[in-house]
C-alpha cells in the first residue's frame, strides 16, 4: 500500500503485482496491435505466477505465444520481429534461462541501434524473474541484473510495487529500445495500490519510499521492501529515521537521487539483491564517491549476497540472504547506536521473521 | 559386435526389479514431501522408469551418464547411492552435493553419473565432451546423455549432434519424449514431425522405440552402445514414454485440465512396471512371491535411506561458502 501514501488522490484499488504486469500486458495489447507475447508457459495453466493469465483467450494464438525451449533463437526471433515492426513480450520464468540468450541479447539487441547509426531499433521488452526459495538453488535464483547492465544499449529495469510495475511496464513496451524487466519473484504476491487507467512510470528514476536523515539506503527490487521495514522499526523503536530510496531501475542509475540524499544524510547503504563482486551496489557507490566524496561523513556499505552460489538446502540458506535485520545493523554502525541497548533487543524482536526463511508468505507450500 | 540375445530370467528380474525401486522411491518422495521438509523442487519420474533401467542395464559401470532435472531414475538406475539422493533432498550434509544441490542437482561420481542439472541442455555437449575425451584418451568408455522432448528444441543440442558425428563420438543421445515441456505440449512447439529423423540428418545413426517397453529399451540401447562403442559413430535415440505426475512437484495435475482424462488414462494404462510384470509372470519367470519380497526388499532399503537422511547433519552457512572453487 506505499503508493496509497504518496498519492492519495489515486483510485484505491489494490492489485498484486502479478495482477499489474497482467494488467500491464492487457492494457498494452489493447492499445497497440504490434504488442505480442511469447515465453516458455505463456499461455499454460500457471501462466507465469498468473501473470499472462487470459490474454491468449482475449487476443488469440496470432498474439500470444508458447515458446520451443529455444532461448537464444527465439530471442533473435524477436529482436528481427522487433525491426520489422513489431513490440515482442518475451518472458523468461527465471533469469538464469536468459544467460542462453546472451548473444542475442548483448551483441544484437543491445547494438543494434548504435552500430546502425541510429537507422533501426530494437523495441523488445525481456521480462525475467529472480527465483528465491524453496531450494531454487545454483541455477534457478541469480540476480543478474548487474551482468545485463553492464551492456551499454540495454536498459534494466527492477519495479517493487504493484504500480510501478504496471507503469514501468507500459514504458518498457513503448520505449524503443531494448528494455529488461527484472521481476523478483518473492513481489509477486504483494499488493499494492492500482489505478485502473493506462499509466506510465519512467524507467530512469528512483523515488523515496521513507523520508530520514540518518543514513541513506538506496534499495533495489525486494530489498526496498525489506529496506522498509527495517525504516519502520528503526524509527517507531530508536526514533532513527533513515531515508529508503526504491533504485527502480539499473541502468540507468539515477544517481542525482541518491546524491540528493546523501547530501541531506552523510551516509550510504545500497542493498542489492546480487552477488557482491562486480555488483550495481558497488557501481552506485563509486559514482556517488566520485561526485560526493566531500558529502560523505562515513565509508559507504554495501548490502548483498554473500560471493558464493545459492545453496539448494534449507538450513545453508538460513542466513544466506540479508534481511531488515542486516541494514538495521548497518544503520546502527554507521550512526553509531549502541547495539547492546534495550531498544535494539526491542528493535531485533520486532523484525524478527517468522515462520520459514525460505517461502515469501506462510500460505506458500513450495514448490514454485 | 554383440548380437541381442533372448534374456534370462535372472536379467528380466533385475530390470523388473530395478524400475519397482525407482517407482517405490519415487512414491515415497512424493508422500514425504507434503511434510515440507524436502524444501527444493522435485521432478518425479514416475511412469517412465523403463528408460532409465533399459538404457543404464545395457551400460557397464565405467561407462558415463549425464542428465537433467528429472534424474532420480537415470541416478539410481545408473547405481547412485539412494541414501545420498534422500539426503540431498532433505538437504543435508550427507548429501551428494552436501546440500548444495537438491533434488536437480545430481551426481555420483563412483558409479559414473557425472551429474544432473536443470538448465534445460545444459549438460547434452558435456556428454559430448566426455565422450570425446575418452576416445582421445583411447578407452572405450561410452558416455549417455538423457535428455527430453523440450531439450531437442535447444540449439546446443543440434550443434553437439553435429560436432559428435563429425568426430564420431562415443556418445549415445537418450531423447525421453513424454510430449510435454512443462504444460505445453510438442505440438505447440514443433512441427509434426519425428525428433530421431533431424538426429539422422545431423549424420547420427537413429532409432526410435517404446519407452515403457523395458525390454525393448534394452535392446535398442544394448545395439547403440554397442556400435558407440566399435567406434561406429555417435547414437541418437527417441523413447517415447508418458510424465504421470505434475512437472515440478509431488502431485497429479489433472485438475489444471491441460490434458484430457482419456489421455491420462491412456498414459496409466501404459505403466511399464504393470506391463512387465504381467509379461513375466506369464512367462513363468517372476511369482507373486517374488514380488512381495521385492517390494519389502525395497521398503527396508527406503526406509533406512531416510532414516539416514533425517539424522544427518544440517550443514550451515559456515558450510556454504566452501567449495566456490577447487
Amino acid at each position: 500500500m506505499l503508493i496509497a501514501k504518496y498519492m492519495p488522490e489515486l483510485e484505491q484499488r489494490s492489485l498484486s503485482f502479478a495482477e499489474a504486469v497482467r494488467e500491464a500486458l492487457e492494457q498494452v495489447m489493447e492499445k497497440d496491435p504490434r504488442v505480442i507475447v511469447i515465453g516458455e508457459g505463456v499461455p499454460d495453466p500457471k501462466a507465469i505466477f498468473n501473470s499472462t493469465i487470459g490474454l491468449r483467450d482475449k487476443y488469440g494464438t496470432g498474439r500470444v505465444f508458447d515458446m520451443p525451449l529455444a532461448e537464444n533463437g527465439l530471442t533473435g526471433v524477436c529482436i528481427g520481429a522487433a525491426l520489422n515492426g513489431l513490440r515482442p513480450v518475451m518472458v523468461h520464468q527465471r533469469i538464469d534461462f536468459a544467460l542462453l540468450a546472451m548473444d542475442q541479447l548483448v551483441n544484437n539487441a543491445a547494438k543494434w541501434h548504435y552500430m546502425f547509426d541510429g537507422k533501426a531499433s530494437v523495441p523488445l521488452v525481456v521480462r525475467m524473474i529472480v527465483g528465491r526459495g524453496w531450494g531454487q538453488g545454483p541455477q534457478h535464483s541469480q540476480s543478474l541484473q548487474a551482468m545485463f547492465a553492464q551492456v551499454p544499449g540495454l536498459k534494466v529495469v527492477m519495479p517493487t510495487t504493484a504500480y510501478d510495475a504496471k507503469g514501468m511496464l507500459i514504458s518498457a513496451i513503448e520505449d524503443d529500445n531494448p528494455v529488461l524487466f527484472i521481476e523478483h519473484r518473492w513481489l509477486h504476491d504483494i499488493q499494492d495500490i492500482v489505478p485502473e487507467e493506462y499509466y506510465r512510470v519512467p524507467l530512469d528514476q528512483g523515488r523515496i519510499l521513507h523520508e530520514g536523515d540518518a543514513v541513506t539506503v538506496a534499495a533495489f527490487s525486494y530489498m526496498a521492501l525489506e529496506a522498509l521495514t527495517a525504516a519502520k522499526a528503526l524509527r517507531t523503536e530508536l526514533g532513527t529515521a533513515i531515508e529508503v530510496l526504491d533504485m527502480r531501475s539499473v541502468r540507468p542509475l539515477d544517481v542525482g537521487l541518491v546524491l540528493n540524499s546523501v547530501r541531506k544524510t552523510g551516509r550510504l547503504i545500497v542493498a542489492d539483491t546480487a552477488f557482491r563482486t562486480g555488483s550495481i551496489a558497488g557501481e552506485l557507490i563509486s559514482q556517488v564517491v566520485e561526485q560526493a566524496f566531500d558529502k560523505l561523513k562515513t565509508h559507504p556499505v554495501r548490502i548483498t549476497l554473500p560471493d558464493h552460489p545459492a545453496p539448494t538446502s534449507y538450513f545453508m540458506t538460513e542466513h544466506y540472504y540479508p534481511g531488515p535485520q542486516t541494514i538495521i545493523d548497518e544503520v546502527l554502525k554507521l550512526v553509531g547506536v549502541d547495539r547492546h541497548s534495550d531498544g535494539y533487543k526491542k528493535l531485533c524482536a520486532v523484525t524478527q521473521r517468522r515462520g520459514p526463511h525460505d517461502t515469501p508468505n506462510r500460505e506458500f507450500s513450495g514448490p514454485f | 559386435m554383440k548380437q541381442v540375445r533372448a534374456m534370462d530370467t535372472v536379467e528380466q528380474s533385475q530390470l523388473f526389479h530395478s524400475m519397482l525401486r525407482i517407482r517405490r522411491i519415487e512414491e515415497a518422495l512424493a508422500r514425504k514431501y507434503a511434510e515440507q521438509e524436502m524444501r527444493c523442487p522435485i521432478h518425479l519420474c514416475v511412469g517412465q522408469e523403463a528408460i532409465a533401467v533399459g538404457v543404464c542395464a545395457a551400460l557397464n559401470q565405467t561407462d558415463l551418464v549425464f542428465s537433467n532435472h528429472r534424474a532420480h531414475g537415470h541416478y539410481l538406475a545408473k547405481g547412485g547411492g539412494l541414501a545420498e539422493l534422500v539426503a540431498e533432498v532433505y538437504g543435508r550434509e550427507t548429501g551428494c552435493c552436501g546440500g548444495r544441490g537438491g533434488s536437480m542437482h545430481l551426481i555420483d561420481l563412483s558409479v559414473g553419473f557425472m551429474g544432473s542439472t536443470p538448465i534445460v541442455g545444459g549438460t547434452v555437449p558435456l556428454a559430448v565432451g566426455a565422450a570425446w575425451a575418452a576416445t582421445l584418451k583411447r578407452n572405450r568408455q561410452v558416455t549417455v546423455s538423457f535428455f527430453g522432448d523440450g531439450c531437442f528444441e535447444e540449439g546446443v543440442v543440434h550443434e553437439s549432434l553435429n560436432f559428435a558425428a563429425l568426430h564420431k563420438i562415443p556418445v549415445v543421445f537418450v531423447c525421453e519424449n513424454n510430449d510435454f515441456s512443462v504444460y505445453t505440449r510438442r505440438t505447440e512447439r514443433q512441427p509434426d514431425r519425428p525428433m530421431f529423423e533431424i538426429a539422422q540428418a545431423h549424420g547420427v545413426e537413429a532409432a526410435t522405440g517404446n519407452g515403457n517397453d523395458v525390454e525393448e529399451v534394452f535392446n535398442i540401447a544394448t545395439t547403440a552402445i554397442d556400435k558407440a562403442r566399435c567406434g561406429l559413430g555417435p547414437q541418437f535415440l527417441e523413447f517415447r514414454t508418458y510424465r504421470w505426475r505434475e512437472h515440478c512437484g509431488p502431485n497429479f495435475d489433472d485438475d489444471l485440465r491441460y490434458r484430457l482424462p482419456l489421455e491420462i488414462e491412456a498414459g496409466l494404462n501404459a505403466c511399464p512396471i504393470a506391463h512387465y510384470r504381467s509379461k513375466l509372470t506369464k512367462a513363468n519367470g517372476l511369482s507373486g512371491l517374488d514380488i512381495d519380497r521385492y517390494e519389502l526388499e525395497i521398503q527396508a532399503e527406503i526406509e533406512v535411506a531416510f532414516n539416514f537422511a533425517l539424522s544427518s547433519r544440517r550443514p550451515g552457512i559456515e558450510d556454504a561458502n566452501r567449495k566456490v572453487y577447487a
